[in-house]
């Protein structure tokens, strides 16, 4: 059995507008392991990112903020290290890969400075020695003649490229933890495929357990262990890829894997959600997908279903699931 | 068979690169290079490719906004360069309008809905307010808008519900063709497919013909009737749509297929099929000799670096590859 890297118990994350609470994460509990991939998918608004964010305590204060619950990394709280402590953990320990290379790089400054700046940062090393980690790191993303490329400023590389660098400043100081928010989306289809096989490798060769954002069922089912689906806040359903996929409990989850247009012939008509997510600031009383949901019953309207486990690795929030 | 719409011959579009002082020109862009195909009446073609393929370039020749390097483009069997600019104006551009990939910039903060809707029947024709407004009702009901939005502003609506507007925008002049430039790559997973919904429904009940421009296969098997796959300027495969995804011939369009298949975990059959390529797409600038995919090809042999293949059509397909020679 593998070591829990990080855990999280029922977070709640709330930004604080002058139209009043929006509860962004509402009560979000899940783990990962040594190793391990796991994947955080819903769409937009849904609180996804904001749990990164969370996590790494990069919220936009004072106006986001952790209202409860508890953040566990390797025995540690996160949530009770100061400023300084926290800084500690950040690029060394956990370190996040966001969706747009061109905007999570500095263009005024080399490839190899962005990478080094995290190694000096977190190690003390002589300066050759930093260099070679910083080598060794594009080396890792398979980016290809790294002496080269470390010269080189964000402009002069393609997108894909550009990721990876991304990806190598990530994994420059060998974190325990890597969250990875959106990072293939902006990618075209082939240089995304590529990436993820990039990732499998390097999780293989560092076992560095990975929190994985993202909207796309397909590289879900490429990347992850195991998967929360999330839905207003909420993870509504949580449960292996493959359960998932062979076996959707939650009439969300359902409807997801059915509009996912990879599974439909082109004479079916495409399964579509009506509707949209409901406000944040306006939750429903009792289920929040309650008023898209097309198997609801009366209670679903008036209480909020408790998350219900079933199996080992898996649990459900949903009235109908007992 | 059915109506021609409207059809691309060899087009072509070079950008010169210049230098120094006085702009000489040193080189080309080969944006586009020698690209042909058809759309008939109520049908969908999909123009599939990764970006720097060329798609939007050809979208933007068929809407006349970039010019023609060769090659000429059909309307109704009009070629459009032989048509004046009165024509264009009241026969051409009524007739064929665009979507934009990205509802938030695609409109006017600042205009109403009504307006926003009803523009291009202000600018085209003469009636009156009241009476283009009861015309923008009837196209917001069309594409499912509550006809309460009629006085509220793009930023009341949400990205599926903007997109929903774009396409009651792109309707007001009842078109005949339109051009889709990823329609639905922005929106929320459970937001496409409603949208998607949406353009089939419109299609069957006006007898719309659709350009689709796609990077996502998966939505493009859903949406068209025949798919044209771009690669460095040029087709590498082009035909119908259900032949193209059973059987896909040229190694490129077997990648991109697998790169968007959805492959269960612990499924190994599928696992071991996923065709990773290596490296990048070469630059349109100076492209590879030969074959343009051969850098890239997993089944390149030394006659696809030397010589350029021909189109050669292989049953429902059109193909550009040495291997069905």
């Amino acid at each position: 059995m593998s070591n829990i890297v990080l855990q999280v118990e029922d977070l709640h994350t709330s930004f604080f507008t002058r139209a009043g609470e929006v509860k962004a994460v509402d009560g979000v509990s899940f783990y990962v392991k040594e190793g391990e991939t796991f994947g955080i998918v819903g769409e937009s608004g849904c609180g996804k990112s904001v749990t990164g964010l969370s996590i790494l305590r990069l919220l936009p204060e004072p106006a986001g903020q952790v209202v409860g619950g508890k953040i566990i990394m390797e025995g540690k709280s996160l949530l009770e290290l100061n400023p300084k402590q926290m800084r500690a953990y950040r690029g060394k320990m956990i370190s996040m890969i966001l969706q747009d290379p061109m905007s999570s790089l500095n263009p005024v400054y080399t490839i190899g400075d962005q990478i080094g700046e995290s190694v000096r940062l977190h190690q003390d090393l002589p300066e050759n020695m930093v260099e070679a980690e910083v080598i060794d790191a594009l080396r890792l993303l398979r980016i290809p003649s790294p002496e080269v490329r470390a010269r080189e400023y964000p402009f002069q590389l393609s997108g894909g490229m550009r990721q990876r660098a991304v990806g190598a400043i990530a994994m420059s100081c060998r974190p325990r933890l890597l969250i990875a928010d959106e990072p293939t989306t902006a990618l075209d289809a082939t240089i995304q495929a590529q990436y993820i096989a990039l990732f499998e490798d390097i999780q293989e060769k560092t076992n560095v357990a990975i929190i994985f954002i993202t909207h796309d069922f397909g590289v879900v089912a490429r990347i992850c262990d195991r998967v929360g689906v999330m839905y207003a806040g909420k993870i509504i359903e949580t449960a292996s890829t493959r359960d998932i996929f062979k076996n959707p409990k939650h009439p969300y989850t359902k409807a997801l894997i059915q509009s996912v247009p990879q599974l439909v012939k082109k004479d079916e008509r495409l399964f579509s959600i009506e509707g949209q997510p409901p406000s944040l600031l306006r939750l429903p009383k009792g289920c929040r997908f309650y008023p898209r949901c097309t198997v609801s019953m009366d209670i679903c309207k008036e209480q909020e279903p408790p998350e219900v486990k079933i199996g080992e690795n898996r649990s459900v929030s949903c009235w109908r699931v007992k | 068979m059915a109506k021609v719409i409207l059809e691309a011959r060899d087009i072509v579009k070079h950008y010169p690169v210049t230098k120094g002082l006085l702009q000489r020109t040193v080189g080309w862009v080969r944006a586009v290079d020698g690209v042909s195909f058809s759309v008939e009446q109520g049908k969908t073609l999909s123009i599939v490719g990764e970006s720097g393929a060329g798609k939007t370039t050809v979208a933007r020749q068929i809407l006349l906004l970039e010019k023609l390097t060769s090659g000429s483009i059909l309307f109704e069997g009009t070629d459009l360069y032989k048509m004046s600019p009165a024509q264009i104006k009241d026969e051409y551009r009524p007739k064929v309008h665009y979507v934009q990939q990205n509802p938030w910039s695609s409109m006017n903060p600042r205009m109403r809905i009504r307006d926003v809707v009803g523009e291009p029947i202000f600018v085209n024709t003469k009636q009156t307010k009241k009476t283009v407004y009861t015309e923008v009702t009837k196209l917001l009901e069309q594409v499912g808008i509550d006809i309460d939005g009629m006085s509220r502003y793009p930023h009341e609506f949400s990205g599926g519900q903007r997109q929903r507007i774009a396409v009651a925008r792109a309707l007001a002049l009842n078109p005949t063709l339109l051009i889709l430039d990823e329609p639905v790559s922005a929106l929320d997973v459970s937001i496409r497919a409603q949208i998607m919904n949406l353009f089939k429904d419109l299609q069957s009940k006006f007898d719309l013909s659709y350009i689709v421009i796609a990077h996502n296969l998966a939505t493009v098997r859903y949406m068209s009737h025949s798919v044209a796959i771009m690669y460095l300027g040029q087709l590498v495969e082009y035909g119908d749509s259900e032949a193209l995804f059973e059987r896909p011939l040229h190694p490129y369009t077997r990648a991109l297929i697998s790169a968007s298949q959805l492959t269960l975990p612990e499924d190994s059959e599928g696992k071991a099929q996923q065709i990773i390529l290596t490296g990048e797409m070469p630059s349109p600038l100076n492209p590879p000799s030969g074959c343009r995919f051969h850098t890239r090809c997993t089944e390149a042999s030394d006659k696809c670096s030397k010589d350029v293949p021909e189109m050669r059509k292989v049953g429902k397909q059109m193909v550009k590859c040495h291997h069905y020679d």
